[in-house]
């Protein structure tokens, strides 16, 4: 049986107290929500804290609260399920709960939370096995080793941005609020990330994600388009995050958010100039899809061909579009 | 703040019968369920998410006992596949899966059963796509899943 | 479920019924104790130390620091496991542990016995082994070249050259120059495995000079055979126990390091030892499909009759023997069992490469030949303008035959499934349309091996059914993989003894309890163990009824077996009452492939079986012409079963090998990537979720084959393997591109229609096949009919 390393398990009574024990353990602690990723990455040795510092029955991050100016503030610690059980997420933000209804499997939508799923580690499949694999492969920069395996021209880890729902918060324009040792803060979503897999977050590791605040729709219609190998349990082999607003069929305004094509999701919103004071047909569509999917660097470090899957992005933005304006 | 350092004492109850036990922080609840508690009913297959053979219900919901720390299950009703069927009386699930011959080496069996129990609690009679959707990351090798959706669909009619 | 009844033997009360498995309630409330869920007082545990090389000399290993560790009991390496084993009596090339050389990653060095496994796993941690690397041979082009370091074995060759073969039966040359059409294919197959839920588990105890182990195995007794061979003991010291089995499929066919190392360990320490592979180190193990490489020309009669038929094969072994020499020539054997080819030419090698050796599975070497094969005939009738059913019916064998390599073909019914599936999909009359597409393809598979693994004259196959106080026990050797045996077993008793199968208590797959079945594998348990299960169940019959016509003073013809009765009596008063006068009553029974099945030409063992299945399937489909993405709509399958012992079983069976056809064609792969397995996981290697299987119906044609048991044939290999080769065709129909490899996944469809695209030909797949140097053809003389029935 494959089994944790050792470590102790703390279980603070408070936010603040998560967050002075996380500054006093610095790099030797990390944070668990459901532990859907950090658990399996702890048994093959990716990750190795000595101490885990648990936020999961904290009840002041499990919270969905519809606050004031039409949004919603989402609790950390609120899982997967939960968002996607809840009728009035799902009314106002259609393509981040389609987001979360697409991780993996539904018994880990129980456990995985939506704080988490923001943090999920990059992926990359000359990373993401045992010690003894890598071991055998030979060890890479993002553990354990100097070089990457996929680019060895590279000076940084390009594993792959897997989070479904970070680019369907960003297609919002969300926000998430942290809290850290210097106090909390709040910064969008698009600027959490950065185009480094192995340092793939721009948050301090001792900043907590307390909540993540998905703005008031307004007009704004939301898709989400997951390309993957099977139905279920895979992460994303390419991901679409579209926002829409139209005034009848013509396009006002178009976000465009894609994701699992490097190592961060990436906001190609400008391609979708072309559909601005336009209705969606298919020719726009195409141009618009070969511009926003132009960014696009998937490497051979998943699964199916890289030139596959670099095509499927074009064809998953052109169905995320078709999706966010509900046409066929 | 409460802290496990090594060891600690873990309340919780298994099957409507409440344990205090000592545990290790990092023995997950798969561990505990068969190792400490010796109820081997609940199998592994990757230890990692990958496979659902571990599913036990934690206050009725279906979770992957491989990824859960005894932290976080504290003061939770867990139930195995030890405690689906009364007494003699299999569970109407059970008992559909035998009945359509949905089982074969039944090593995926008990993670079938409790995932479909939680199913059949919450939506008694679901489509045939709301069956393979609750079921999907219940990996099965032997049958093919289709007598799986035939019996989960029989037992929620039996339980309607 | 439809069944196709083609007999009016309607007296039957269990046979043939939908009845639940006599083991379901066990497995259904958790209470069934896997190997894993074994565990004995003191139990200690044991870890592998695995290569972390490919292909490396061991110059030193150091165990000292494992020794020293708190917790750490026994460390064992290779100088205390000195005698090699191997399933076949050729391939005996494994020790349990590498001492000199090891030649993939995960091939085990060491084992440690501990406390717990955390402490194994650290131990085995500080183990320090030195190593040489030496040139890693990862392909079969590469295995074929000399080696510059040396070869990875030192039997066999000339390099890494494991087994080659080469026959003629016919005249080939007279065949293809008669021929009015002629055409070439290559194909490739690439290798995957079993995926069997449960993960590999062994524990040991020595007591007393007695070795016990229960096992995830299949195979008890060749296990038992190899520990007796290793250890050097006599095999009634030793008692092999096939423990409840968590799925097989093939890959738990082999005796193990484990196995060994656990038996060893518990020798030394005297306490029972327990080790639990983990998903990883299952991928390691493998034993599974072959990665494959196909040549094969065939030339036509103007009419579309098959007049000759050259198949090449070159199949990559991986690092150990295994089955490998028998595989090697299924992949030659079994073409002939579908289609009368009157010239048949077969060259086929094995290599050895730095990869976790291949085996069998489901199917054992025929998927990728009948894969090829299936195509090619596709291709034929597409170029000769006939329809490629047509051309198949043109060709089909006919029962009671013999092949052109000397295959007894009795009960057939493979113009009944084709019958079944073309009807019932409609395939005929299915409209043209981009996007959308239907596959049909045939095949056959054994009802066991002619011959034993092993040479000996011993039955296959051996039972004993003993009524004691009126409670009846049949012990077998068999071993329930979830396959149902033991409810094949109870049944077949059940009926003869007018009791009810879960009346029955099967004692099985335990070589200290059970006489010997030979093992789980070539679909053999339903055919020989049933037959060995009914020879003992009409000689208990006899004897009670014997008994009980004496009492009621009639004749013996007159007493009635059913319902629980035997006459006027109770199963259990007239138990007892022949208990009275004759002890504790016992029978036996056994089962032995007759002779001239097969022929006798050197490597004539591989192909003969007293009966042969068949299996049809049409394959529904949608592929997206921009993305190569496949939705399945539906499966329909037919398979000659002879008779369902149990039609619930026998749909499961069918059920399940439609699905591991499905996902092997479209997604599964062992892939590797500088001489590492690339995924060695459950996300990373992909298997059908639920949410991918499409709708199966079956149809279950009785055959009722003369010599199976209540007319039984097999169906737990046979309908795997049609669905493979309707699957790529129903693609080819779909978007007009063929994509002469599996898995089918959508970025090589797409990359076929790219080709097309760009005005070359729609295709994707393997180029050409490489030259060897195949030995000299030995001509095979006919089939002397003389010799045989038919
Ligand atoms: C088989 C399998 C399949 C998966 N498939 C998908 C998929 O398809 N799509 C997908 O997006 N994910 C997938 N995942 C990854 C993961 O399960 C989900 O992303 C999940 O939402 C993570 O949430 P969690 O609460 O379990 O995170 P945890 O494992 O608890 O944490 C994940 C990371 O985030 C950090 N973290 C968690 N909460 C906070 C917080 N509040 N503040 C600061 N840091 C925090 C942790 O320190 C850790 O580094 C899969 C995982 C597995 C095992
Ligand atoms: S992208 Fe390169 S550095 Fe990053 S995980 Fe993969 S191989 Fe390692
Ligand atoms: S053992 Fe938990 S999901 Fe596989
Ligand atoms: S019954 Fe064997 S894995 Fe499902």
């Amino acid at each position: 049986m494959l089994r944790l390393p050792r470590f102790s398990y703390l279980r603070p009574g408070s936010v603040a107290e998560a967050a002075q024990v996380l500054s006093e353990y610095g790099s030797r602690a990390m944070v668990m929500a459901g532990g859907t990723d950090l658990l399996p990455k702890m048994k093959r040795g990716q990750i190795e804290p000595e101490v885990v510092i648990s936020l999961g029955h904290l009840d002041e991050l499990r919270q969905i609260r519809a606050v004031s100016d039409g949004g919603f503030e989402i609790g950390a610690c609120v899982t997967l399920a939960e968002v996607v059980s809840s009728s009035e997420l799902r009314a106002a933000y259609p393509g981040y709960v389609r987001a979360a209804a697409l991780v993996s499997s539904p018994a880990l939508r129980n456990a995985g939370t939506i704080g988490g799923n923001l943090c999920v580690d990059t992926r990359c499949n000359y990373y993401d096995e045992s010690y003894e694999w890598r071991k055998a492969l030979g060890f890479c920069m993002k553990k354990d080793g100097d070089i990457c395996r996929v680019a060895p021209a590279s000076a940084t880890c390009r594993a792959i941005a897997s989070s479904d729902t970070a680019p369907a918060a960003m297609s919002m324009q969300a926000t998430v609020v942290l809290v850290g040792p210097k106090g909390m803060r709040e910064v969008p979503v698009a600027s959490l990330y950065q185009d480094d897999g192995q340092f793939y977050m721009t948050k301090a590791a001792d900043e907590i994600l307390v909540s993540l605040r998905m703005p008031d729709p307004g007009r704004w219609k939301s898709s989400y388009v997951k390309v993957r190998n099977r139905g279920s349990i895979d992460f994303p082999l390419a991901g679409v995050a579209v926002a829409l607003q139209l005034s009848g069929p013509v396009v006002d305004d178009c976000r465009i958010i894609i994701t699992a094509v490097g190592p961060q999701p990436l906001d190609v919103s400008h391609a979708a100039q072309p559909l601005l004071g336009n209705r969606i047909d298919d020719t726009i569509l195409e141009e618009v899809a070969a511009e926003a999917a132009k960014p696009a660097r998937p490497l051979d470090n998943a699964d199916l061909s890289y030139v596959w899957r670099k095509r499927m992005t074009r064809r998953a933005i052109e169905q995320a579009v078709r999706e966010a304006a509900e046409v066929a | 703040m409460s802290s496990i350092g090594s060891r600690e004492i873990l309340r919780f109850s298994v099957n409507g019968r409440s344990h205090e036990l000592l545990v290790k922080p990092y023995a997950t609840l798969l561990e505990v369920l068969r190792e400490d508690l010796r109820l081997t009913g609940t199998k592994h297959g990757c230890e990692a998410g990958e496979c659902g053979a571990c599913v036990v219900l934690v206050d009725g919901t279906p979770q992957l006992s491989c990824l859960v720390l005894p932290g976080q299950v504290e003061g939770s009703e867990i139930t195995t596949i030890e405690g689906v069927s009364d007494g003699g009386t299999l569970h109407p699930v059970q008992q559909a899966l035998m009945d359509h011959g949905a089982l074969q080496c039944g090593y995926c069996t008990p993670g079938m059963v409790l995932s479909s129990k939680a199913l059949l609690d919450s939506n008694p009679t679901p489509s045939r796509e709301e069956i393979k959707e609750a079921l999907s990351g219940n990996l099965c090798r032997c049958t093919g899943y289709v007598s799986i959706i035939e019996a989960v669909e029989d037992a929620g009619r039996a339980m309607a | 479920m439809t069944t196709v009844a083609n007999d009016r033997n309607t007296d039957l009360r269990v046979i043939g019924k939908s009845l639940p498995r006599v083991d379901a309630v066990g497995k259904l409330i958790g209470l069934t104790a896997y190997a894993d869920d074994i565990e004995l007082p003191g139990t200690l545990f044991c870890k592998l130390l695995r290569s972390h090389h490919p292909h490396a000399r061991v110059l030193s290993i150091d165990t000292s620091a494992a020794l020293a560790m708190e917790g750490v009991v026994a460390v064992i390496t290779g100088v205390d496991l000195p005698i090699k084993y191997g399933i076949m009596p050729t391939s005996q090339d494994e020790h349990a542990l590498e001492n000199e050389k090891v030649r993939f990653v995960g091939d085990p060095v060491a084992a440690v016995a501990a406390v717990d496994e955390e402490t194994a796993l650290a131990a085995c941690r500080v183990i320090e082994v030195v190593y040489e690397p030496l040139e890693a041979i990862e392909s079969i082009e590469h295995a074929l070249l000399p080696p510059t370091d040396e070869p990875i074995h030192d039997y066999a060759g000339p390099g890494n050259i494991h087994r080659m073969g080469a026959l003629e039966f016919g005249e080939v040359d007279e065949g293809f120059a008669k021929s009015s059409f002629i055409r070439e294919d290559v194909f490739f197959y690439e290798g995957n495995t079993h995926l069997p839920m449960e993960q590999h588990s062994a524990i040991a105890t020595y007591v007393g000079d007695q070795l016990t182990l229960w096992s995830s195995t299949q195979n008890p007794h060749y296990v038992h055979r190899a520990l007796s061979r290793v250890f050097d003991m006599p095999m009634g010291h030793i008692r092999v126990v096939a423990a409840p089995h968590g799925g097989g499929f093939g890959g738990k066919s082999d005796p193990f390091s484990h196995e060994m190392a656990v038996s060893k360990l518990a020798m030394i320490t005297g306490r029972p030892v327990k080790c639990t592979l983990t998903r990883e180190e299952v991928f390691y193990v493998h034993r599974g499909r072959h990665p494959v490489l196909m040549w094969v020309r065939t030339g036509v009669s103007q009419d579309g009759k098959i007049l000759a038929m050259h198949f090449r094969t070159a199949l990559d072994g991986g690092a150990y023997g295994s089955y490998g020499p028998a595989s090697m020539l299924y992949t030659g054997a079994l073409q002939t069992t579908t289609y009368n080819i009157p010239a048949y030419r077969f060259e086929g090698v094995r290599v050895f490469t730095n990869k976790a050796p291949c085996g069998p599975k489901r199917g054992h070497g025929t998927p990728q030949p009948r894969f090829a094969l299936e195509l090619h005939l596709d291709k034929i009738a597409e170029s000769i303008g006939l329809d490629p059913v047509e051309l198949r019916r043109r060709n089909y064998v006919k029962p009671y035959s013999r092949t052109i390599n000397h295959l007894r073909i009795t009960s057939c019914g493979i113009e009944e499934v084709t019958d079944q599936v073309i009807n019932a999909s409609r395939y005929h009359e299915r409209k043209k349309q981009l996007g959308h597409g239907m596959g049909f393809a045939v095949s056959s598979y054994m009802c066991g091996a002619g011959l034993p693994i092993y040479w000996n004259k011993l039955p296959h196959s051996e039972c004993i059914i003993q009524v004691n106080r009126g409670g009846v026990s049949l012990y077998c050797g068999a071993t329930d993989i979830g396959q149902g045996s033991d409810t094949v077993l109870a049944t077949v008793a059940a009926e003869q003894l007018g009791l009810w199968p879960t009346d029955i208590r099967i004692v099985s797959g335990d070589t200290g309890l059970t006489p010997v079945d030979l093992g789980s594998y070539s679909s053999r348990v339903t055919f020989m163990a049933g037959n060995a299960a009914l020879q003992a169940a009409k000689e208990m019959r006899d004897i009670l009824v014997e008994v009980v016509a004496e009492k009621m003073e009639c004749s013996p013809g007159d007493v009635m077996v059913g319902e629980g009765k035997i006459g006027e009596l109770s199963f259990e008063d007239a138990a007892l009452l022949a208990q009275e006068r004759l002890g504790v009553l016992t029978t036996r029974g056994s089962y032995t492939p007759p002779r001239d099945i097969g022929g006798k030409y050197k490597a004539a063992g591989v192909g003969p079986s007293p009966a042969y299945s068949y299996s049809a399937a049409v394959v529904d489909l949608n592929a997206d012409p921009y993305s190569g993405e496949i939705r399945l709509n539906k499966v329909w399958i037919a398979h000659d079963i002879g008779r369902s012992i149990n039609s619930l079983a026998v749909k499961g069976q069918v059920e399940g090998g439609v699905y591991m056809g499905l996902s092997e064609a479209m997604m599964e792969g062992q892939l590797y990537r500088n001489g590492l397995h690339k995924q060695p996981s459950m996300l990373d290697y992909k298997s059908f979720t639920f949410l991918e299987m499409p709708e199966v119906e079956t149809f279950l044609v009785d055959t009722v084959d003369l010599e199976g048991p209540y007319g039984a044939k097999e169906a737990g290999q046979g309908p795997l393997l049609p669905v493979i080769p309707a699957v790529v065709s129903a693609v080819y129909d779909a978007l007009g591109v063929w994509v002469d490899e599996v898995p089918i996944t959508p970025d090589k469809i797409m990359r076929a229609l790219d080709a097309r695209a760009k005005g070359r030909e729609g295709r994707y797949g393997p180029k050409k096949f490489p030259q060897i140097s195949y030995p000299p053809i030995v001509k095979v003389p006919p089939f002397d009919a003389t010799s045989s029935a038919f």
